[in-house]
């Protein structure tokens, strides 16, 4: 894009004040990565020191006797984001395939646009309604499922006893709620770009439109819906407020989904005020693990977006 | 026209297990987009209703009650806090996401430093509020203490990225003809960019930047952390605690009094609607002046 004609030297230093700013805007994203790893590190390191390897794996977390294990936290990180993909997964791709492979033109701005009024809704009003009144009108619903599986082997450990409504389940479902319009945003951008010659190909040697999606528009979009649902992944693992309000705080692993738990972010959130001192560190160190985990998932799932986006690009 | 019974003929074909296999998952696909829509409607539903009987213009002005029991009106503060934070954290992050984007799209076309950039604007978006709100405590609140500043700080860092990659996206629409067009003119290329790019660009860019100022004015956990709460307004975003509509939703929303609950549905009913307004003028001025695809 070098423009024909360069009057480097002359008229040089309007562009080269204006080319430096832009690159020094640019290159802050880079620095704030690397310098939100150091500092926080750095802070929590007397927890982390203290600790050792238990931090991670110890599911002990008694502030009092500067005992601080994670583990329990990360369980319940791992329980409630997987929950919410179970959940949300199948229902975004749905809706992408409705709106991008099946509705009418003029009804896919509507679905587009309700939608992406879930991303509006601020994740703290998620929380004061899944506090306030959704955990208590979904209790009945677990006590049935617990009456219908729990005697079950096996199965049934997971439909355990409900205490409140404020549980694994509960927070799962939330997230679930709160990462469906970015999956579907995601998915309904790769289904888009699947050829229309693959899709009328499939009609053509008779599929039906259901037999035309699973030939044509899903293999085409997979790479991209699984870096969808990984993005989605990380959007649940990182999310605090909602999660803080809804899943019970309370230290302990349990199979049992109704049983409440609490999760990293969450802890972070809810025990901030009355924490100091090394409390405070390991709390820090909360948020350190957090940050390793949600940045593993994003590399992986920005590497495969990325792939796709430019295999797409060359067609 | 007479059809002659018992001919073998028979047109009324009854659906072979294909046909009734794609019938199936279109009512799935149905199923879905509803399981979409029952929580949304519940969640406007209830901040309707508990919301809706809060908002007056006491409600609006009047300062939060330090017994937290206490029925009755007051989210003053936080309103100002919201709209003070989020304002100082545009201020900062749209100039800066903005050039980011110009250099990655006009300065770096292709360059490795530029596609490094690209790919951590992209990471970066995916770290966790909770983590940048301790990130600002750990460089920002330990040494100056909390403050609206901190809040807007961290804001800024969630915002971004998201302005970054938006805003670039609005720069690939502009046709190079344009670029090109100035450039044979004699312009630099600051020049261009500034004067023929950007204006070409602008609507797309201010929409993308308001629905990244609207998802900040609703962030929770950084407020927690380097903002702490106040219960009268306070205008210094230097100086004191300061509180935020998110803060208090949060806060409000785990004590048994009836009065604080209260006050959290008015203040998550403003909060929306305040996010909401802020989605709809992007959404108008996408669909007036925007570049089409």
């Amino acid at each position: 894009m070098d423009a024909p004609l360069d009057f480097r030297g002359k008229a040089g230093i309007a562009d080269r004040l204006f080319g430096f700013a832009a690159l020094a805007a640019g290159t802050i994203v880079l620095v704030a990565l690397g310098t939100i790893a150091f500092t926080t590190t750095r802070r929590a390191w007397p927890a982390l020191d203290a600790m050792g390897f238990d931090f991670i794996t110890s599911t002990r977390w008694a502030p009092n006797d500067e005992v601080f294990g994670a583990g329990a936290f990360v369980y319940g990180t791992l329980v409630t984001s997987t929950i919410a993909l179970v959940l949300a997964v199948p229902v975004s791709i749905g809706i992408a395939l409705f709106t991008t492979q099946v509705a009418p033109p003029r009804w896919r701005k509507p679905i587009v646009y309700v939608v992406d009024l879930l991303a509006v809704i601020p994740s703290v009003v998620f929380g004061l309604w899944g506090i306030l009144v959704f955990s208590k009108q979904v209790l009945p619903v677990y006590e049935l499922l617990h009456g219908w599986f729990g005697g079950i082997p096996v199965i049934g450990a997971l439909f355990g006893e409900t205490g409140s409504g404020r549980n694994f389940m509960t927070a799962g479902i939330v997230l679930a709620v709160m990462i469906t319009p970015i999956i579907t945003s995601l998915s309904r951008e790769v289904m888009d770009t699947c050829p229309t010659t693959d899709r009328e190909g499939a009609y053509a040697l008779g599929a039906t439109r259901w037999e035309m999606i699973r030939g044509a528009v899903l293999p085409h979009s997979r790479n991209g819906l699984v870096g969808a649902v990984m993005l989605g992944l990380g959007r649940a693992m990182g999310e605090t407020i909602a999660v803080a309000l809804v899943i019970g705080s309370t230290v302990g692993v349990s199979a049992n989904l109704f049983a409440a738990g609490d999760a990293l972010p969450a802890r972070i959130a809810n025990e901030w005020g009355e924490a100091e001192g090394n409390w405070r560190a390991a709390l820090v160190g909360l948020a350190v693990a957090l940050f390793v985990i949600t940045i593993i998932v994003n590399l992986a799932a920005t590497a495969v977006v990325q792939r796709t986006g430019e295999r797409g690009g060359r067609r | 026209m007479t059809v002659d019974g018992g001919s073998g003929l028979d047109l009324s074909q009854r659906p072979s297990s294909r046909t009734r296999t794609d019938r199936a998952m279109t009512a799935v696909m149905l199923v879905c987009l509803l399981a979409v829509v029952v929580p949304l409607a519940a969640v406007v539903y209830t901040l309707l209703k508990n919301g809706a009987g809060q908002l007056s213009a006491e409600f609006f002005t009047a300062d939060i009650p330090t017994i937290s029991r206490i029925e009755g009106p007051g989210m003053g503060p936080a309103i100002v806090g919201t709209l003070l934070i989020t304002a100082v954290a545009a201020a900062m992050a749209l100039p800066l996401g903005i050039l980011g984007a110009i250099y990655l799209n006009e300065s770096s076309a292709g360059g490795r430093l530029g596609r490094l950039i690209r790919f951590m604007a992209t990471v970066m978006t995916g770290v966790p509020s909770v983590v940048m709100g301790l990130f600002v405590y750990v460089t920002y609140t330990l040494r100056f203490k909390q403050n609206a500043f901190g809040g807007a700080l961290a804001l800024a860092f969630l915002m971004l990225p998201v302005v970054i990659r938006t805003t670039e996206e609005m720069l690939k629409l502009v046709p190079d003809n344009l670029r090109e067009a100035s450039a044979a003119l004699g312009a630099r290329r600051s020049r261009t960019v500034l004067t023929v790019v950007l204006p070409a660009a602008l609507p797309g860019v201010v929409s993308g930047c308001l629905l990244a100022v609207a998802r900040a004015a609703g962030e929770t956990a950084p407020i927690l952390f380097v903002v702490g709460a106040a219960t009268s307004v306070n205008t210094n975003v230097f100086r004191e605690v300061n509180t935020a509509l998110s803060a208090q939703i949060f806060a409000n929303a785990q004590l048994p009094f009836e009065g604080a609950q209260q006050r959290a549905w008015g203040a998550a009913l403003t909060l929306v609607l305040l996010a909401f307004v802020i989605t709809l003028i992007a959404r108008v001025v996408t669909a007036r002046f925007a570049l089409k695809r």
